[in-house]
């Protein structure tokens, strides 16, 4: 009981910090634990475009940009305390990398007022701003990315997966379980046969379900792994001698680390994205002047132009476009969390804006509003090439079955909504 | 010199058997009890409640339940995690099936659905004990975790798999979901708290504490002695449950608010809360209460030393507090075997004798 006394002195300290004037992102990451190989290349690039952003431009709008990294460690408990540890801090965009995390921040953050952007992961019916008003998840989520594997499909068959045997292996948490219902649903629509495998975490031990695929010899295995889980995967059909080029991951599970430890036998592997890969940008210049050459690269600077580090820095190119048309909408420099969230509301993101940040045909061009927090879920696709060591875009970003999937999101998002007693925001 | 009995006369038994026999310790826990009653809802704010506070009262009442198991009655328990995901389970069907019930009585009846698993799941300690029993409840753990994953109707068909605290009350103030105070859910989890210290305080000077003493210092001896072996096992499997099931109602309910069970209630947590036990000292409540503070706090603690205030990258900071919270634990169990709470009672009886120790 004594305890308690000292952990209310620290906190009379903790809670005397300073506060400046910055724009403040809190970059919630995790370098340690199971998930680290993909929490790194994503926090770095991430804390590397906002360095670049202070560093050349002196901010974003002439304010300097202050990240405040915390580690996660991919667990729920630890996202909690970070969150809280941040939000005082005048944090105006949470990106917590986990899913886990993003169900436990929605509620919170809303109520606090400050949006979360959770790309490619997260709740999928946050979609629906009607009902999450403070949730984004632009500019594609699960569900895209579950009816653009099967897009795939139909592209690679002729339009026709009628009675194919497709195998979903995912890893057995909310993450994994989200594009089940969706798929369920283009199964019934296609008619192919869908066979899900769950793989618990960390994700190690997945013996039995790739000696259930040999088994089944299904057409296609999808993966919808995380971490650790997406090598040994890639080991395991590897070994049993699955064709990789009917296997295919969803963004999660296609970085360079999924497949360089499989060598040759990765080669051919395919992976679902929303954004393009490698370091062919002119953006990749600035980032080599102003931070890497400076000595001020995150972590230890090696994970520039991995699809992962892309992917981080494509997040923080939207958040900070979003804090540019916050600035422009309510004509202040130094945003409030609120002002962000319209910025995120109001971002509209064209070939020129990119062509002007140096990342040209980086994403697709989209254009959020209040009613569509998920911008158009486009989706192409990747394929690892293991002689060259390279991931390159194989497919253009296409259109997902918007038709499938609104209705999903419509029903989730207004169960979310009853049961939360959520009024239309919009 | 003040820390003394002297002069201190009992004239009942009563008095003589309080809690507290020495006056300096009685005040200091009144003390403390209108400080945490009275003063810390006061002032604690939103960081303070969900990053340090509530997670040290929950796992103080998890780790007092374990403790009963454990370090009263003697039987290893490796399924804690798992009955905190009964709790949790129950918590969640019980809110979402009857919203209009008070908060209060849904955390209780948690911790009775709990307490009813904890006993079916404590049939084999009748047969099995020590390292075998240990293995026992593992399968418990494992199972539990592997249900609440598996079948849907518990988890209200949602189609993540996780579950997620509807806003409820007790008397009309929001304890759980987003918009609840903090000095609500601080004082709402300390109530608890309280709660089950007193009664774990009280059940394990009795009775059926010494029951369970007996059969935990050496079973067949009890059994000669009259000690019903069975009853005895199968109260202290119920009891621990219920109150760990009151912990995993509470973490699920107010602390986390949405939970997956795979990640959250999986066996890292049953041992973190025997670490608890153990580094707190078995047998002890205090030492409950003094392993779950120095587990939920030493990260804070080691967090924002090496993060925030010397500025060091968080992943080194991460991976330093695994190193010195391991070499602790190994070093505590070296020096003191029988952990915090047996260094507080030299302390004690040192405080006794001091200035003038013979």
């Amino acid at each position: 009981m004594k305890m308690k006394l000292t952990t209310l002195a620290l906190g009379a300290l903790m809670a005397a910090g300073p506060v400046m004037a910055d724009l403040v992102f809190p970059s919630l990451s995790y370098r340690t634990g199971p998930y680290a190989a993909g929490g790194i290349p994503f926090a770095d690039g991430y804390a590397d475009y906002f360095t670049m952003l202070n560093e050349r431009d002196g901010g974003i709008g002439g304010e300097p940009i202050r990240l405040v990294e915390c580690e996660t460690g991919y667990n729920t408990e630890k996202g909690v305390e970070c969150y809280e540890s941040t939000k005082g801090e005048g944090a105006l965009v949470y990106q917590p990398l986990s899913t886990g995390i993003t169900y436990q921040l929605i509620p919170k953050a809303t109520a606090d007022g400050i949006p979360i952007h959770t790309m490619g992961y997260g709740r999928t019916s946050a979609a629906n701003g009607d009902v999450f008003s403070n949730v984004f998840n632009y500019p594609a989520n699960y569900w895209n990315g579950a009816s653009g594997v099967v897009n795939y499909l139909l592209e690679s068959n002729g339009g026709d997966i009628n009675g194919k045997k497709v195998a979903l292996v995912y890893h057995n948490s909310a993450y994994g379980k989200e594009p089940i219902r969706t798929l369920e649903e283009l199964s019934k629509k296609h008619g192919f046969e869908l066979k899900a495998l769950p793989v618990d975490h960390p994700g190690q031990e997945q013996k039995s379900q790739w000696l259930q695929i040999r088994r089944d010899r299904p057409d296609y295995v999808v993966i919808w792994g995380w971490g650790v889980m997406n090598q040994v995967a890639v080991q395991e059909a590897a070994n049993i001698r699955y064709p990789m080029e009917n296997f295919i991951g969803v963004w999660w599970s296609g970085a360079e680390h999924d497949v360089l430890s499989a060598g040759d036998a990765a080669n051919g592997y395919k992976a679902i994205t929303f954004h393009n890969v490698g370091s062919d940008f002119p953006v990749f210049d600035d980032i080599k002047t102003h931070v890497v050459d400076a000595g001020k690269a995150a972590g230890a600077g090696d994970q520039v132009g991995t699809v992962l580090y892309n992917r981080g820095l494509y997040a923080a190119m939207l958040a900070a476009e979003a804090v540019k048309t916050a600035q422009d909408i309510h004509g202040v420099t130094d945003i409030t969390p609120q002002q962000m969230r319209d910025g995120m509301e109001a971002l509209e993101i064209t070939e020129d804006k990119m062509a002007a940040l140096g990342m040209p045909n980086f994403g697709p061009s989209f254009k959020v509003s209040c009613e569509n927090h998920g911008g158009p879920g486009l989706v192409g696709v990747n394929q690892w090439d293991a002689a060259s060591k390279t991931w390159s875009l194989i497919s253009d970003f296409k259109p997902t079955d918007g038709e499938v999937i609104g209705a999903l999101v419509a029903e989730d998002s207004s169960a979310y909504a009853a049961e939360n007693k959520i009024e239309p925001n919009c | 010199m003040f820390y003394r009995e002297a002069g201190d006369f009992k004239i009942s038994y009563n008095q003589d058997n309080q809690t507290f026999p020495i006056r300096f310790d009685r005040y200091r826990y009144y003390a403390v009890m209108v400080f945490a009653f009275a003063v810390v809802p006061f002032i604690i704010n939103d960081y303070w409640a969900n990053a340090i506070m509530l997670p040290f009262l929950i796992y103080a009442i998890a780790a007092i339940g374990l403790n009963i198991l454990t370090g009263y009655c003697g039987q290893v328990s490796l399924g804690t995690g798992g009955f905190m995901a009964v709790g949790a389970y129950a918590c969640y069907k019980l809110m979402t099936a009857f919203p209009d019930v008070s908060m209060f009585i849904h955390v209780l009846l948690a911790g009775g659905i709990t307490a009813l698993v904890g006993v079916l799941f404590g049939l084999p300690s009748l047969r099995i004990k020590g390292f075998y029993l240990a293995v026992a409840t593992l399968a418990a753990q494992f199972f539990l975790v592997w249900l609440f994953n598996r079948v849907p109707w518990f988890y209200n068909y949602s189609a993540s798999g996780q579950i997620n605290a509807p806003e409820r009350d007790v008397f009309g103030i929001i304890i759980t979901g987003p918009n609840a105070p903090a000095w609500a859910t601080y004082l709402f989890c300390l109530v608890f708290l309280a709660f089950c210290a007193l009664m774990a305080r009280n059940l394990t000077r009795g009775t059926i504490g010494r029951k369970w003493m007996a059969i935990r210092d050496m079973d067949i001896a009890a059994e000669i002695i009259g000690v019903n072996p069975m009853k005895a096992k199968m109260t202290a499997f119920a009891v621990s449950s219920f109150f760990v099931g009151i912990a995993g109602a509470l973490f699920f309910a107010v602390y986390l608010g949405a939970v997956e069970v795979g990640e959250v209630f999986n066996i890292q947590k049953s041992f973190l809360v025997l670490f608890m036990v153990i580094i707190g000292g078995l047998g002890s409540i205090f030492g409950s209460f003094a392993g779950a503070a120095f587990l939920v706090l030493l990260p804070v603690v080691l967090k924002v030393v090496g993060a925030d205030m010397l500025g060091w990258p968080t992943d080194i900071v991460a991976h330093l507090q695994l190193v010195i919270v391991g070499a602790l634990i190994i070093l505590f169990l070296i020096m003191e075997p029988h952990g915090l709470a047996q260094l507080w009672r030299v302390a004690k009886e040192k405080l006794r004798l001091w200035p003038f120790p013979h």
